[in-house]
């Protein structure tokens, strides 16, 4: 794990899994409520969930700023909010997905192209003194990724931030698939 | 039968349905057709002559009738002006219904006249809102904003309707209370504590031997006088009243030790302090209440009972957190005391701990010198005058200040919901309009509002609201012609380097300006007419009454905590410094 992967298990970094009502504001809801709270934000991802009236926003929160507690009270507190999970990364799968241009001549295409098959990358695009790449994993992994293509020179880069689900028990059938109905506030 | 309603009237049969009796507010553009419907229904309009007084006097409803305060103005800059009462009714948990009109659908995004962007400008000072995109919606968010604004932790809620939204037209439908909560999945307030904590409270409750039952503004919203009250007796825990729950516990009550706080009673701070364990119910450990968090309280426990879980731990951590609606909360704790008590367990003494703090308020009164022969009225006499000339149940409200404290001390608060202020958000000018929403919601009621002069300036327009409705509220001024807090502290903490505080003591003529609206104004600058001038206050009916008492500039409100300072080092009136080792 790299020095300075904000996701990595040292640091003040926890998820939270925010089950939403899919309508207009609710991302504005939930980004004005951190503002006003001074609470700070590492990644944020949103998008509708398996359910249309649905969405999922998976938040990684800077614990250092604020009580986790507190977060997820005054989260709960938002009328659209429906259920909160707090994904401990030992508990739960998380990925992420980054796209990279590198600088790349004819000779360190090759290079490139391998280093991305090593991690299982793609190649997105090839260009004459640059190559884009995508790969999707876990945060470390990504990580690790940048830190192999930075000596070639990073073009630019976009991270999706992170999104988790819990990991599931190997006894239970998918449990968390449950209605999504309920909650104390 | 399906019957079609414009917007503007399903919006007003809403209201109807939701019994709504009167409302406040003021027309214009985007507002306009849900007017046109106004004068059909049964429902009264208070035309304001500002927004901000249609916010405040829907709040002063609420506060004295528990029922949830509705103002409808227009967009723009009447939404803007409804953000101050907005913000005060979220700050201290008041239900509250604002209605606003928005430009038309298909001009939002392109700043048209009077267009701003009410549901971003409101989101955190509401407890929730909507921008309403469809006719056939409103019955439905009308539900829900009275459903959202009254349950739970009660709050303001705000419904933006564009112009097109109120014109088009809908099939009406009343939506029953399952299709309500199904259509808020997330949103379920939990109203009964748990019941392994409500035990182990009542352990903690049986076994502490200095005890204070902490009472907040939540005992009062819960309607859990009566269950408290029952508790102090049964226990014989003295009780502290914040300034949010003033009259939720009788000042005459034995138990009863005041207010806490920067300007509570030195009794009630210090008792706080040397507590072994502080019951706190709905109460929020405001920063006025704790002084300095790191040293309030520092041997209590604590039990904190709030319906909003998100207050439990913000501030300090509860050793038993209880999540529910006060009334049902304490009831339950009498129970679980009773059933402990029966089983043949013993309450610890709290006999020596009440002899204590009967001592503490022997020895510190409220205190103040009473004025020289010729010199200006004290305040607090006026306050003291005030009180002893009102109707029993006076209503009493004030604005934000000196005033408000010594309202606060100085009043005796014998039953709930006679005490209307602005206490988390201080907004000055709350008064004139709280007021005439007090007297509105109950207008069998004397209801006095105890200004400052410099809030007095800030709201008095509504007193022409209030004299062409016939709302005969009775204003007193205690007019000191400073911005008396801000004075004082410049006094205190900034070695009397007086900055921007003088009101000026000669304008504006508060007589005159009183009888321009209608009213009745009369000036006190003499101790000795202040009980004739309050007694013909009282004995008009007809029209509002506003009585100017010119005060001593130089009066400052004792006792004090400084800000961010410990409640031990609490100030007390000057009388009183040569006792205070008495407070260790």
């Amino acid at each position: 794990m790299s020095g300075n992967n904000p996701y990595g298990q040292d640091s003040q970094h926890h998820v939270l899994s925010v089950l939403v009502q899919n309508r207009p504001g609710v991302l504005a809801r939930v980004s004005a409520l951190f503002a006003r709270r001074g609470y700070n934000i590492f990644s944020l991802a949103v998008a509708p969930t398996e359910h249309a009236d649905y969405s999922r926003i998976t938040i990684v929160v800077d614990l250092a700023s604020a009580p986790l507690e507190q977060m997820t009270k005054q989260l709960f507190k938002l009328i659209d909010v429906v259920r909160i999970s707090e994904l401990d990364p030992r508990h739960s799968v998380e990925r992420e997905l980054i796209m990279v241009t590198v600088k790349a001549t004819a000779e360190q295409r090759g290079q490139i192209v391998e280093l991305t098959n090593i991690f299982e990358g793609k190649i997105l695009s090839v260009g004459v003194d640059a190559i884009t790449v995508s790969l999707d994993g876990s945060p470390s992994n990504i990580d690790d990724f940048m830190v192999a293509l930075n000596q070639y020179g990073i073009v630019e880069s976009q991270r999706t931030g992170l999104v988790a689900l819990p990991k599931l028990d190997r006894a239970a059938t998918a449990s968390a698939a449950k209605s999504p109905k309920g909650k104390a506030s | 039968m399906k019957e079609t309603l414009t917007g503007a009237q399903a919006l007003i049969r809403a209201l109807e349905h939701e019994n709504v009796e009167v409302m406040f507010g003021l027309p214009g553009g985007c507002i306009l057709p849900a007017y046109d419907p106004l004068i059909e229904s049964k429902i009264r309009h208070i035309l304001v002559r500002h927004e901000q007084g249609a916010g405040h006097m829907a709040e002063g409803y609420a506060h004295v009738t528990g029922r949830p305060g509705v103002a409808m103005v227009t967009s723009g800059p009447a939404a803007t002006n409804l953000v101050t009462p907005l913000c005060d009714a979220y700050m201290d948990s008041i239900p509250m219904v604002g209605i606003t009109g928005q430009v038309p659908t298909a001009a939002i995004g392109t700043d048209a006249f009077q267009e701003c962007d009410t549901v971003g400008i409101t989101r955190s000072i509401t407890k929730h809102n909507e921008l309403v995109m469809s006719a056939q919606d409103l019955p439905m968010v009308v539900r829900q904003a009275f459903h959202i604004a009254t349950t739970g932790r009660p709050g303001p809620t705000l419904i933006d309707i564009p112009k097109d939204v109120l014109q088009n037209e809908m099939t009406w439908y009343w939506p029953s209370d399952d299709e309500v909560l199904d259509s808020l999945p997330g949103y379920r307030p939990n109203v009964k504590g748990h019941t392994k904590m409500i035990k182990e409270a009542a352990r903690l409750i049986l076994a502490a031997r200095q005890p204070i039952l902490y009472v907040g503004g939540g005992v009062l919203k819960a309607r859990a006088a009566a269950a408290l009250r029952e508790l102090a007796e049964l226990t014989q825990i003295p009780v502290v009243t914040t300034l949010m729950a003033r009259g939720a516990f009788p000042d005459s009550h034995p138990l009863c030790l005041g207010m806490p706080g920067m300007h509570g009673t030195a009794t009630a701070v210090t008792a706080m302090q040397k507590s072994d364990l502080l019951i706190a119910l709905g109460s929020r450990f405001d920063d006025r209440v704790t002084g300095k968090v790191s040293a309030f309280a520092p041997d209590a426990k604590i039990i904190h009972v709030d319906i909003d879980p998100a207050e439990q731990g913000k501030v300090r951590r509860p050793d038993v957190p209880i999540v529910g609606d006060c009334r049902l909360v304490i009831e339950e704790m009498l129970k679980a005391i009773k059933e402990m008590l029966q089983s043949g367990e013993k309450q610890a003494d709290v006999g020596p701990w009440r002899s204590r703090v009967s001592g503490w308020r022997e020895q510190f009164p409220l205190a103040y010198d009473q004025s020289e022969p010729g010199a200006a009225l004290k305040p607090q006499f006026c306050l003291e005058k005030l009180r002893d000339g009102a109707p029993e149940g006076t209503i009493v409200v004030s604005g934000v200040g000196q005033h408000q404290m010594w309202t606060s001390q100085y009043w005796n608060f014998e039953e709930p919901y006679t005490w209307v202020n602005s206490g988390g958000l201080g907004t000055m000018g709350f008064a004139v309009p709280a007021a005439i929403g007090a007297k509105v919601g109950r207008p069998d009621k004397t209801v006095w509002a105890v200004d400052g002069d410099g809030c007095f300036q800030m709201t008095a327009q509504e007193l022409v609201t209030a004299s062409l409705e016939r709302i005969p509220v009775k204003i007193g001024i205690l007019n000191n012609s400073y911005l008396g807090m801000v004075r004082q502290w410049q006094e205190m903490f900034y070695d009397e380097r007086y900055s921007e505080v003088n009101l000026s003591g000669t304008l504006p003529d508060f007589v005159k300006w009183a009888e321009s609206m209608g009213c009745v104004g009369i000036r006190v600058e003499d101790p000795q007419e202040a009980e004739s001038a309050i007694d013909k206050a009282n004995s008009i009916n007809d029209r509002p009454v506003v009585v100017d008492f010119r005060v001593a500039e130089d009066e400052k409100v004792f006792p004090m905590v400084p800000a961010g300072k410990s409640n031990d080092d609490i100030l007390l009136h000057h009388s009183q410094d040569s006792r205070r080792e008495f407070l260790k």
